[in-house]
């Protein structure tokens, strides 16, 4: 070529579909690079050798049996909210609304908790907790989906929103509920009698959280793939046309699915208070709605898959908290290494979607590529 | 009585950190970005203003009020600048889902700030109690010489440092920038529809790049005001709260135009601490309800805007998308 | 060749989209002081090939040589920098932003904007060309033919000197049709080189000096248009001489299926789609549907289908005992209900017909997932319809969980009528059934249509081409801007007369 210095040194290609262990490989790969980041940032902060630093972190979530139940709980708990946004994701409705909805299951099972602990029987108290998370969550998650159905108003946006003025309702009940007055924070609920506490099974606080929420994941595995709703949630989400064209009614489905994510946030904040804290407090949901956003896509929206993704960031979680305490460093570190290694998995997904064609000399790799 | 004179003032640097985040915002979604990494980039911005100060002070044995102010605004306005290039380089070049790279970027740069908030002196061996930059504070938080003499005019309008000012006239610009020059043009095309903009000749990486980088460099300045001149210089984790996503939130109530966004960073500002000045103020659960309103009134604007479906108040068109050329 | 020298020379120009082959080691001369018509059949390559001259696509391989030097066009702005601008099909427009604000969009020129004496320049092009403007008005407060003229303005805005308009008559009306060519011709005469992408064969011979004709991604050549005429030119587009044969086996006991009566449609922007169209479909009838494109075939079909909302009319389906069901103002869904088997193959296959990313099997599901008590699907019986779709019309695919739109445009669209014929319908409305595809699956198409016909189907057939029209269909109607023109036998009507409807109602007497 004589001109080979104007020319483009490479354009990108969008890709047919990968194999889907080449896709996965590309995906483990990245995680293995971003471990090897996060190992050399680790070094140059602390000065310790990198396998040792990972020894903590192993050792952080599966050095005993107490620490492997702590990880199957936060676990369970990530995988509780990304089931519940996925429905909504495979959609295209973009439910960044999370945290909001866990807070409005966590506030109706603390009301119920609080108001209605001497007036019902344990059992019955159990129940209606559960079903007011749920229908809590549930209207939290309606309300920007009845706008987006019949005005398209834009669902990021309000879902955000939401969050918030969540978070500033469980901030005033708080602060109503108090104990002692002027506490700021509302204490254990019902600490001496535990009414309205989820039972433990099986000798262990957090086995029926981790047994609740593996059920869950099936029932949304078998929803989303086998059932009527969830091949129109699909089409709706591949295709407002082609919906409309077969007679779906999108405006339904939008409601309708969004009205199961939040009811399964819902579910996820009734475990976290009757389950699990047995208090009210704004900072419950701890980011979860945002974190499961993300574990969410890069399950690529699998159930199944998510409980790998859930279990990773929670380890993750964990394992760099650890590293913290031990190198009395502050715990933010862990949000620092979780935010490298989710850059690497949002970044590989350009190699699974896309190739890079290089200008003539590189025409025989390419065709190897495919 | 309803004391204007101290709630304004008060009201106003409340409101400027989310002035420079509203801002920043609306430059990047212009351009098609929506950024939700915003909350992350303004405590990056924060934490290196404070990182340049903090290093400062301990190497200076005086302090050079020049130096003292650019120091501390560099740092900050070059780790925010990173934060939007590696914004860019994974929505833009690897053309990652905005929402996930945005959300990933909260996390990432909460966790950056409050770490080295928390670790700042142990990593440096400094021999300080806790980050305290009151010398750099002072500079920062000076106001206008001639403020104390007007009386109430010169404490409503004179009394800010001149970070405060900088976000007006900031937002100033961008509202010129956006509406009268050709750049904005072509910045309100690349957002509305890329491949228009692209068949125009419009270098859409390009546009999207610059705009989200100086989008996040005008949001990191949000977190600098916070700690120098609000905070007076003390840094504490997690004390920059939720204003992030207020900023996000007041992009949306100022409909997308940066001199409205003026006005409502204010209103925002006043509705975050009106609580104190209503008279039933001994009721402490109300100011939570309170601070509920922005984020009430934001979702109120989002809705009306959508049902009225008049064009120019809508969000571009492309926002949140990627955009490949050879898409087909 | 001419001794003159070529403005664009483009040379072995290759352009793939996946495993199909846009564009085939193209060669392709434009002049200045002449217009070329680029002429093919739809998914020919035309449009591929001249994105690659406008910067919208990038070649595989290839040269392009502007006045015979060599280029590199990567984007649209290097191909404006060296005076090409290219009026797409598709509206480049950003609809929020005032005409002015769109033709000067991207322009090199003063920091701040100087909206007036930019819209004083668009005035004046105006003025000379005879175009109507409003410089201040948004694009979304506009129509389509006004949309159009801001393209054209903005091209000469920018001193374009080689234009390439993609199809633009598709929706102008005669008059805007006629105004354009003369504007064309002024440009031709000032020098510049023109291309007019088209499958219009009156227009080639109208309006161009040459004509270059290609064929499944392929050249296949090209000459001065006064030494061509149609027979040449459809030749060369096709492949062989137009024979084509089509089986038409007469009616099966015709009965009213389907009376559509005084159907008007708006569009949202409130203009009149659909005028007071009146018209019967017959049981065991293929009815045609001709028209320039864009002239209401769209609607009419969608307003039976129960996609399009109406304005006023009614819309009966007739039962085979006589008793009658109103279809205007119900859903698919509601049709569906009243036992109305209606199957719609529509122009759109894998933005409406089909799910792109969906694999054969639940592509086949979209008809019939609701079928049955239970809140699963079954998934069985789907993959058996594709299983045998995919026998019966010969549909290559790697298997049925490959997703269709991996599949070439012909099998993407026997898919999609194999579907929706196995439903045994009794009203089959399609729309443009063959667009883009191979002679072998038109063929197998209209076979599948015949035998619908055969089987007592009221078969609504909208299509572009009239040969094709004037071979299958047994009664044809004309639309004409959204009017009934009228509606003529299939049988042994002319084309020149069918011709004539579609471009003036009722077609009247062609002056002689």
């Amino acid at each position: 070529m004589n001109n080979n210095s104007k020319e483009p040194l490479f354009h990108i290609v969008k890709r047919g579909t990968l194999p889907w262990y080449k896709a996965w490989g590309i995906r483990l790969l990245a995680v293995v690079i971003a471990l090897i980041v996060c190992a050399i940032v680790t070094m140059t902060v602390t000065g310790e050798n990198p396998i040792q630093v990972y020894a903590t972190m192993i050792d952080s979530s599966f050095g005993s049996e107490r620490k492997v139940w702590i990880l199957a709980q936060n676990t369970a708990m990530l995988l509780g909210v990304s089931l519940a946004v996925t429905p909504a994701f495979r959609m295209k409705f973009w439910n960044i609304g999370g945290e909001g909805q866990i807070l409005a299951g966590c506030l109706a099972a603390a009301a119920c908790m609080i108001c209605l602990a001497d007036t019902v029987p344990n059992g019955l108290l159990i129940v209606i907790s559960a079903v007011a998370s749920i229908i809590a969550g549930a209207i939290w998650g309606g309300i920007p989906a009845f706008f987006k159905a019949k005005w398209n108003t834009n669902e990021t946006l309000f879902t955000l929103m939401m969050n918030y003025v969540a978070t500033q309702l469980v901030a005033f009940f708080v602060i109503i509920w108090e104990v002692p007055k002027g506490a700021g924070q509302i204490g254990i609920i019902n600490q001496s009698t535990q009414i309205g506490w989820l039972p433990q099974i099986g000798g262990n606080k957090y086995m029926l959280n981790v047994i609740i929420i593996l059920v869950l994941t099936v029932a949304v595995y078998i929803y989303l793939n086998y059932s009527k709703h969830g091949y129109e949630l699909s089409v709706v989400g591949e295709s407002e046309r082609t919906a409309r064209y077969v007679g779906i009614k999108v405006e339904k489905v939008i409601i309708r699915t969004m009205l199961l994510s939040g009811a399964i946030c819902g579910i996820v904040g009734f475990l976290l208070v009757s389950g699990t804290d047995h208090t009210l407090s704004t900072s419950l949901s701890g980011g979860r709605g945002f974190t499961a956003v993300m574990i969410s896509w890069l399950a690529k929206f699998n159930p199944i898959i998510m409980i790998f993704a859930s279990m990773l960031l929670a380890f993750l979680d964990k394992g760099a908290s650890a590293i913290s305490t031990n190198f009395g460093l502050n715990h933010s570190f862990s949000d620092i290494l979780t935010g490298i290694i989710l850059f690497f998995i949002i970044g590989c997904e350009f190699f699974i979607s896309y190739k890079l064609s290089f200008r003539k000399s590189a025409g025989k790799e390419a065709a190897e590529n495919v | 009585m309803f004391d204007i004179v101290s709630f304004f003032p008060r009201a106003v640097m409340q409101g400027v950190p989310l002035l420079f985040g509203g801002t920043g915002e609306i430059i990047t979604e212009k351009s098609g970005n929506l950024n939700l990494g915003i909350p992350g980039i303004m405590y990056v911005g924060g934490i290196c203003g404070v990182i340049g100060a903090f290093l400062y002070e301990q190497s200076a044995a005086e302090l050079n009020s020049f130096l003292a102010v650019a120091i501390p605004t560099l740092s900050c306005l070059l780790g925010s600048l990173l934060m939007g290039l590696l914004y860019c380089f994974l929505t833009v070049t690897l053309r990652a889902n905005q929402n996930v790279t945005g959300l990933a970027m909260t996390t990432f740069g909460i966790g950056i700030g409050n770490f080295f908030g928390g670790s700042l002196i142990k990593l440096t061996d400094a021999e300080v109690p806790s980050i305290a930059l009151s010398a750099t504070s002072k500079v920062f938080s000076k106001s206008l010489p001639f403020a104390d003499n007007l009386g109430w005019f010169g404490k409503m309008f004179l009394s800010y440092g001149f970070l405060a000012y900088s976000a007006v006239i900031i937002a100033l610009i961008t509202a010129y920038v956006i509406k009268k020059t050709r750049v904005g043009l072509n910045l309100r095309a690349v957002g509305e529809s890329p491949a228009t903009a692209d068949a125009a000749g419009i270098n859409v990486n390009k546009y999207k790049y610059i705009a989200t980088c100086v989008g996040s460099m005008i949001a990191g300045l949000g977190g600098l005001y916070y700690v120098m001149d609000y905070a007076c210089g003390v840094w504490s984790n997690d004390a920059f709260g939720d204003r992030g996503w207020l900023a996000i939130a007041l992009v949306i109530f100022s409909i997308w135009r940066p001199n409205l966004a003026i006005i409502a960073s204010i209103l925002f500002g006043g509705l975050y601490i009106v609580y104190l000045y209503i008279p039933a103020g001994t009721q402490l659960y109300m100011m939570e309800l309170y601070k509920m309103l922005p984020y009430l009134v934001t979702i109120i604007v989002l809705v009306v805007v959508s049902m009225r479906k008049k064009r120019e108040n809508e969000p571009p068109a492309a926002l949140g998308l990627a955009y490949f050329r050879e898409e087909r | 060749m001419d001794n003159k020298n070529a403005a664009v020379k483009m040379r072995n120009i290759s352009k793939s989209f996946g495993t199909v082959k846009a564009n085939d080691k193209i060669w392709l001369d434009i002049y200045r002081g002449e217009i070329l018509a680029l002429l093919g059949e739809n998914g020919s390559g035309k449009t591929t090939l001249m994105n690659m001259l406008s910067g919208i696509y990038f070649p595989d391989e290839g040269e392009i040589f502007i006045d015979d030097k060599e280029v590199v066009i990567r984007s649209p702005k290097d191909a404006l920098n060296l005076g090409i601008g290219m009026i797409h099909q598709h509206f480049k427009l950003v609809d929020v932003l005032t005409a002015t604000e769109n033709i000067i969009l991207g322009l090199e020129g003063k920091g701040k904007l100087d909206l007036k004496s930019a819209a004083k320049k668009i005035r004046e092009i105006c003025d000379a060309y005879g175009f109507d403007v409003d410089p201040d008005q948004h694009i979304y407060e506009m129509s389509v033919s006004q949309k159009q003229t801001v393209e054209i303005v903005k091209v000469l805005y920018r001193g374009a000197d080689i234009l390439i308009l993609d199809e633009p008559t598709a929706v102008l009306t005669p008059q805007e049709t006629d105004k354009l060519f003369a504007v064309l011709r002024n440009m031709r005469d000032a020098g510049k080189a023109i291309v007019i992408i088209t499958h219009k064969m009156h227009e080639v011979e109208d309006l161009s000096d040459r004509v270059a004709v290609l064929r499944h991604g392929q050249f296949i050549g090209d000459m001065p248009t006064k030494d061509t005429n149609a027979q040449e030119m459809t030749n060369m587009m096709v492949g062989h001489a137009v024979e084509l044969n089509i089986d038409r086996p007469d009616p099966v006991d015709p009965k009213p299926r389907v009376e559509v009566k005084n159907l008007t449609v708006r569009s949202i922007d409130g203009i009149v789609k659909l005028d007071d169209v009146s018209f019967t479909a017959n049981s065991g009838e293929i009815l045609g549907i001709a028209g320039i494109s864009g002239c209401g075939q769209k609607e009419l079909l969608e307003a039976i289908a129960g996609l399009q909302p109406t304005e006023s009319g009614s819309i009966s389906y007739i039962k085979d005992d006589g008793s009658r069901e109103e279809l205007l103002g119900k859903d698919p869904l509601s049709i569906a209900d009243l036992g109305v088997v209606l199957s719609f193959v529509p122009e759109d296959r894998l933005g409406m017909g089909l799910v792109a990313n969906m694999d054969l099997g639940d592509n086949m599901m979209l008809r019939s997932f609701r079928k049955g008590k239970s809140v699963f699907t079954d998934r069985k019986s789907p993959r058996k319809l594709a299983e045998n779709v995919v026998d019966e019309l010969d549909v290559v695919t790697p298997g049925i969980s490959t997703p269709v739109r991996r599949l070439s445009g012909g099998n993407v669209q026997k898919v999609l009528v194999g579907r929706e014929i196995a439903s045994a319908p009794t009203v089959l409305l399609t729309a443009y059934a063959v667009r883009g595809l191979d002679i072998n699956s038109s063929y197998t198409i209209y076979d599948l249509i015949n035998r619908q016909k055969q089987k007592g189907v009221a078969v609504i057939y909208v299509g572009e081409d009239l040969d094709v029209l004037l071979e299958l269909c047994d009664r044809i109607l004309v639309l004409c801007g959204g009017k009934v023109s009228g509606i003529v036998p299939g049988r042994g009507a002319k084309k020149r007369e069918v011709g004539m409807m579609m471009t003036k109602l009722g077609g009247e007497k062609a002056d002689e």
